[in-house]
């Protein structure tokens, strides 16, 4: 009998990721974990308060209001980027000179920094000067985000739709043009209708490609910062005001680094509950 | 060169949580050395979990009911951890 040699020395290559996780992501979070539990004065002067911050973090209405909107954000990004891209990748051409032109058309958002999309559509959608603004209101419809929650919700779910489905977009596309020619050939033999090749090819096979479009777009919706920042600053009052926008307030505008590291700690903690259950629940039946 | 780790802020309890957590992995890792495969199964709520997993929902877990307890039930942590380790036990027989 001829044993294969296991050799478990290539476990030694990981060293250096783990040596910069390490340092980029695990003795921050440690440091963080560390304040949360303390008093924080200048010049690193640190006294003890316990749980105290998280309890006041967790019973604040302004951490309630932030996740609710956080919360609301993120399922209503899922629920029209998630179909949108996915319709836009089956109605996209699979061969021919149209594909590449697509395909750049659809990348471009994704090119665009985020502090440059968010001045953007702070412009665009200007009431006074903007071209979308002023469009909307010669409609004779009242329209001005610096004023109404509801049309800064909408503006902001509309530059997140625009910069983010192609993402989206690329990837069900990606997963569709790699489903062998074979599954549609059967298909056609048996009769199947459009519907059912959607329904019984194109999405079982998709289903590693949404998983991860869904998961990208939850995580970076979650913890949206720039765009809203650039577009409303967290306004008008508080109505745009999200988790990372409040995070950063409390962080960096008051200094209040204890209650700032509790309710990064929370923050963490939930999109790592989502992440898991979304992953979970994609993945399930993944033998069967 | 002296390393100066004053700006960590650390202290001694939460010092011990990460030597618990550092502990609770190499724990995993010994387990896994002598009983290798991770003992996957399929569980309770129809999920498939090895142990591996089991200790990522016990732990997951736990932080949400400490969060749950030190918010709106008492200040008394030792109650609440002993609630997570019933969890972790329940999470490590059934699921």
């Amino acid at each position: 009998m001829s044993a294969k040699t296991v050799n478990n020395k290539a476990w030694w290559l990981v060293l250096p990721v783990f040596v910069m996780v390490a340092f980029n992501a695990l003795i921050p979070l440690m440091t963080v974990v560390n304040y949360s539990v303390q008093e924080t004065f200048g010049d690193n002067i640190f006294s003890w308060s316990g749980v105290r911050w998280f309890q006041q973090v967790l019973q604040s209405d302004r951490f309630h209001g932030a996740l609710g909107r956080q919360l609301l954000f993120s399922g209503l990004v899922l629920l029209i980027e998630i179909p949108l891209g996915l319709f836009v990748a089956l109605n996209m051409p699979k061969k021919g000179f149209w594909v590449s032109v697509c395909l750049v058309l659809m990348s471009l958002p994704l090119l665009i920094p985020w502090n440059v999309v968010g001045s953007m559509w702070n412009i665009m959608a200007l009431p006074d000067i903007g071209l979308l603004g002023k469009a909307v209101n010669s409609l004779g419809i009242t329209y001005n985000y610096t004023r109404q929650p509801f049309a800064a919700w909408c503006t902001l779910i509309l530059m997140d739709v625009w910069h983010w489905t192609s993402l989206v977009t690329l990837l069900c596309y990606a997963g569709l043009v790699s489903i062998p020619d074979a599954y549609y050939q059967a298909a056609k033999i048996d009769g199947a209708g459009s519907w059912a090749i959607f329904r019984y090819i194109q999405l079982p096979k998709l289903r590693h490609v949404m998983t991860i479009a869904v998961l990208l777009r939850f995580m970076d919706s979650f913890m949206i910062y720039t765009e809203p920042q650039v577009m409303t600053g967290g306004g008008p009052g508080s109505s745009t005001t999200f988790l990372s926008i409040d995070l950063v307030k409390s962080a960096i505008g008051e200094f209040d680094l204890g209650p700032a590291a509790a309710l990064s700690i929370i923050y963490f903690l939930i999109i790592l509950a989502i992440s898991w259950l979304f992953y979970t629940l994609m993945m399930r039946n993944e033998e069967a | 060169m002296t390393f100066d780790l004053s700006w960590m802020a650390w202290t001694w309890p939460t010092a011990v949580f990460f030597l618990g957590i550092f502990t609770l992995i190499g724990a995993m890792g010994v387990w896994e050395y002598y009983v290798p495969g991770g003992g996957p199964r399929h569980g309770a709520f129809g999920l498939d979990t090895t142990r591996g997993d089991r200790l990522f929902i016990s732990v997951l877990g736990s932080c949400f009911i400490m969060l749950g307890w030190i918010g709106w039930i008492s200040d008394n942590v030792w109650i609440g951890l002993a609630v997570c380790l019933v969890w972790a036990i329940c999470i490590f027989r059934w699921v």
